[in-house]
């Protein structure tokens, strides 16, 4: 009991949500289960969330990762927006990383902005998860 | 500004920082708790449980709504089972909270199991004495009633809600997991679909076959609640859990489940029930305590080399593993 005790220590949370107007959200349940199945603890918000109820979960939850899906083409105006509500929270330390489709020459700016990793469409969910496990900061 | 002072003036990163604590480091989280518990007692504390997809989560959406109109804040713990296969969880309760959204008079949380078993986890104890600690006036427990051990909900809440939905096969839910027992109030929800009559028919039945539940207390065989003076068995007329139905979408009969959960609030205070549950809560409490207590310091104490020894004997039948557990024991 003891030695499964010290193994659940620092699990990994990671909020999942979809922010923008599209309400397509397969390719975010799918990477949910894939982090599911990597022993993560996954906070799954859904579709249509704005920025201050990412920031306002992200908080309530105490996530070490937020992940953020975006098909809308929404990101430029989106995810600067997420990243100034998670600061304002104080949650400065969360490793932010974002799944969808995003053209090459944005992913710079999504980086100025503090995002850590761009997931492409054909990017593995072992990929995803290596990541997020080299990456987390757990404090 | 120490971490006390930060949760009793309920700042939320304090709060959630502190969740994580007792749920990752329960031996190092003993003093905050500690320097809380004189703060606890107030809440009114609702568990919510019933087969998945019954609308549980939609459920509490509502009624947190009703509460807030009510100018009550509120705390929800939402739990759901964590994979025995992966060790991880998915976590989906928020995405019915989404009208609540920045409530600062709301605090939301959800919970993996973490292998604990009986519905909640580990940890869900202790988060609600932190909530209540810090001044929310309801805190609602959302659990997925699997059956078996809700013993848990019940010791934890002031009042457990049932949750069932028509067309969920032939049965019943609730009557197949054997929450019936424990419900002090039923709703069945999603009102709008069909099958509801015969939904309520079959509760109803089951009620009446089972009228002597008012006894119910939670019964520890060989527990602490032995060797306390038995608390006096009131001779007041049961409760009669009622059956409510709701569309928690549309928050329908919300209004109704709020007047029976506020008559079963005031049932037990006059009667005196709700002090005897927290005391059987206690007990329970102190009991799980306890154990964690005498094995730590137990098992501290066993050479490893004689358990290996004893395990050894037992597994080649030189030793049965009664009399192993008592050489184990036995100190002269
Ligand atoms: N038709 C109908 N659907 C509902 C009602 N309440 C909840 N639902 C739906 O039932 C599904 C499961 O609800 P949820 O609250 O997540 O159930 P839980 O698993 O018990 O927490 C969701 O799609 C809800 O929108 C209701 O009163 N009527
Ligand atoms: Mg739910």
């Amino acid at each position: 009991m003891n030695d499964n005790q010290s193994k659940i220590k620092n699990k990994i949370r990671v909020l999942v949500a979809k922010p923008g107007l599209d309400g397509h959200d397969r390719g975010a349940k799918v990477v949910a289960q894939a982090l599911r199945d990597g022993g993560m603890e996954v906070i799954y918000t859904g579709i249509r969330q704005t920025p201050d109820m990412i920031a306002e979960a992200a908080l309530q939850e105490d996530v070490d990762v937020v992940g953020l899906s975006i098909l809308s083409g929404a990101h430029l105006t989106l995810i600067p927006k997420i990243m100034a509500r998670l600061q304002d929270n104080g949650l400065t330390d969360v490793l932010v990383v974002v799944g969808g489709i995003i053209p090459p020459e944005d992913i710079p700016i999504l980086q100025q902005a503090g995002v850590s990793a761009v997931f492409g469409p054909g990017t593995s969910t072992q990929d995803i998860i290596k990541f997020i496990q080299d990456n987390v900061k757990q404090s | 500004m120490t971490q006390l002072d930060l949760i009793l003036q309920r700042n939320r990163r304090a709060l959630a920082r502190q969740i994580s604590q007792l749920e990752d480091e329960p031996l190092e989280a003993r003093e905050i708790l500690r320097q809380l518990y004189p703060y606890t007692g107030r809440a009114y504390v609702i568990g919510l449980t019933g087969a998945p997809g019954t609308g549980k989560s939609t459920l509490v959406n509502a009624l947190a709504k009703a509460y807030r109109a009510l100018a009550k804040s509120i705390a929800i713990i939402s739990v759901d089972p964590t994979s025995p296969f992966s060790g991880g969880a998915i976590l989906g309760d928020r995405i019915r909270l989404n009208d609540l959204a920045g409530d600062p008079n709301i605090f939301m949380r959800s919970m993996a199991t973490r292998g604990n078993l009986g519905g909640l986890a580990r940890a869900t104890a202790d988060v609600v004495k932190l909530f209540d600690a810090a001044g929310f006036e309801v805190i609602i427990i959302e659990t997925v009633g699997v059956g078996q051990a809700e013993v848990e909900i019940v010791s934890l809440a002031h009042s457990v809600v049932v949750v069932e939905a028509p067309g969920l096969g032939d049965e019943v839910q609730a009557i197949k997991a054997g929450l019936l027992e424990i419900a002090d109030i039923f709703v069945v929800n999603k009102a709008d679909r069909e099958g509801v009559p015969r939904t309520v028919a079959a509760l109803e039945m089951m009620l009446q076959a089972n009228l002597n539940r008012a006894a119910r207390v939670i019964q520890s065989a060989n527990g602490l609640s032995h060797l306390l003076p038995s608390v006096e068995q009131n001779s007041i007329a049961p409760w009669q859990p009622p059956i409510c139905q709701t569309i928690a979408t549309t928050s329908t009969g919300i209004d109704t489940l709020l007047s029976a959960l506020i008559a079963h609030q005031t049932y037990q205070q006059l009667h005196g029930l709700r002090h005897q549950r927290e005391r059987h809560r206690l007990i329970y409490e102190m009991e799980q305590l306890l154990k964690e207590q005498l094995w730590t310091n137990f098992m501290s104490q066993v050479p490893p080399a004689q358990l290996h020894d004893l395990v050894t004997q037992v597994t080649t039948r030189q030793l049965d593993p009664y009399t192993a557990v008592e050489r184990l024991t036995f100190r002269p």
